[in-house]
């Protein structure tokens, strides 16, 4: 099994380091790869202990978000909504994937991720990686975060509060908003798992 | 128990009847429905809302608070500009004009709960003090809350 991880983690680290060698030299080339947010692919860890990715997420539509657990605030309050959107979706609501990635993996292990994304009753995939990987995802998904030192020693981390959807190809597919009424986030997703 | 069991009545009769009195009140400060999120074990931190009136001819200021449950009570403000939330300490506390009502809510401000010794679970109440820079200290008994069920910003 690690064997095989290992081996998959190479094919995707080969391909990632091809991939904007392939995209400058075709130049005008058609391309089966979409480009925009989420394009490139990821490795991330999972907090159930396996890899996290572009690979196996593919083949359903998700709405990934990027936050910390130490986030008392926009972060439950956006999985407690993505939450609820899939419930008010009745039985398609489980034909799409609730991602939660932790940007602070200095203080975010994989297991307290799976502990933390358990309370909202319903499955999210929980995961983060090294600094490298949350650089490479959050530059791949074009969402900001930046670790800002607070008095007394301790940080927080400012970061996008968007939600990002992509459909089942694993091609960007919109943002829902924390703005927005709950009408105008399910005219998005519905079209996702349609 | 019993205290809790009196102080549960209390709320229940002050959520039946809205223009009843203040949960709680000290000096010129009232404060209203005090709640936290619940937290998963080892989370290490929680946020703590609650709606804080100031009836006073006088601005009064939250500058801190502590609670058995965490090695520290914090105040914080959070931004969303641009869509990217930011979170920031407030270390001169949050001020409350006279008159005015100021709500803890999320995406705005909140207590936060740093260094949390132990879970904070649905159901269950915390006792925490907060400290006015002029009403003085209050304790006060937050309201755990579920994390199901969606968005308890509407309280």
């Amino acid at each position: 099994m690690a064997r095989t991880d290992r081996l998959r983690l190479l094919v995707l680290a080969v391909f990632a380091s091809l991939t904007p060698l392939a995209l400058s030299a075709c130049g005008t080339a058609p391309q089966n790869k979409a480009e925009g947010p989420g394009s490139a692919p990821f490795t991330l860890s999972g907090a159930n202990g396996r890899p996290v990715s572009d690979y196996t997420l593919k083949g359903k539509p998700y709405a990934i978000f990027f936050g910390f657990t130490r986030c008392p605030d926009v972060c439950p309050t956006t999985l407690a909504r993505m939450a609820h959107l899939r419930k008010a979706m009745g039985a398609d609501g489980a034909k799409f994937a609730i991602v939660f990635v932790s940007v602070d993996p200095e203080h975010d292990k994989p297991a307290d991720i799976g502990r933390y994304v358990d309370l909202f009753g319903t499955p999210i995939i929980g995961a983060t990686g090294s600094k490298a990987q949350i650089d490479a995802i959050t530059k791949n998904f074009g969402v900001f975060y930046q670790k800002v030192p607070q008095p007394g020693g301790d940080y927080t981390i400012d970061h996008s509060a968007i939600v990002i959807l992509m459909d089942r190809k694993g091609h960007f597919a919109g943002t829902l908003s924390d703005s927005e009424d709950e009408k105008a986030s399910l005219a998005k997703l519905k079209p996702l798992v349609a | 128990m019993i205290r809790t069991m009196i102080l549960g009545g209390a709320l229940a009769l002050a959520s039946a009847a809205p223009l009843a009195a203040h949960d709680y009140t000290v000096g010129a400060i009232a404060l209203d429905h005090p709640w936290a999120r619940e937290t998963a074990p080892g989370q290490k931190a929680g946020g703590g809302f609650v709606s804080i009136h100031n009836s006073g001819k006088t601005s009064d200021r939250l500058i801190s608070g502590s609670t058995p449950v965490a090695a520290e009570v914090q105040v914080h403000s959070v931004n969303m500009d641009g869509g990217i939330m930011r979170m920031r300490r407030m270390t001169d506390g949050l001020s409350i004009a006279p008159g005015e009502t100021v709500v803890l809510k999320p995406g705005s401000f909140h207590v936060m709960f740093v260094g949390l010794k132990q879970p904070l679970k649905a159901g269950t109440t915390i006792p925490v003090t907060l400290r006015f820079q002029k009403a003085g200290a209050i304790r006060v008994q937050f309201a755990v809350q579920s994390l199901i069920g969606g968005d308890h910003g509407s309280h």
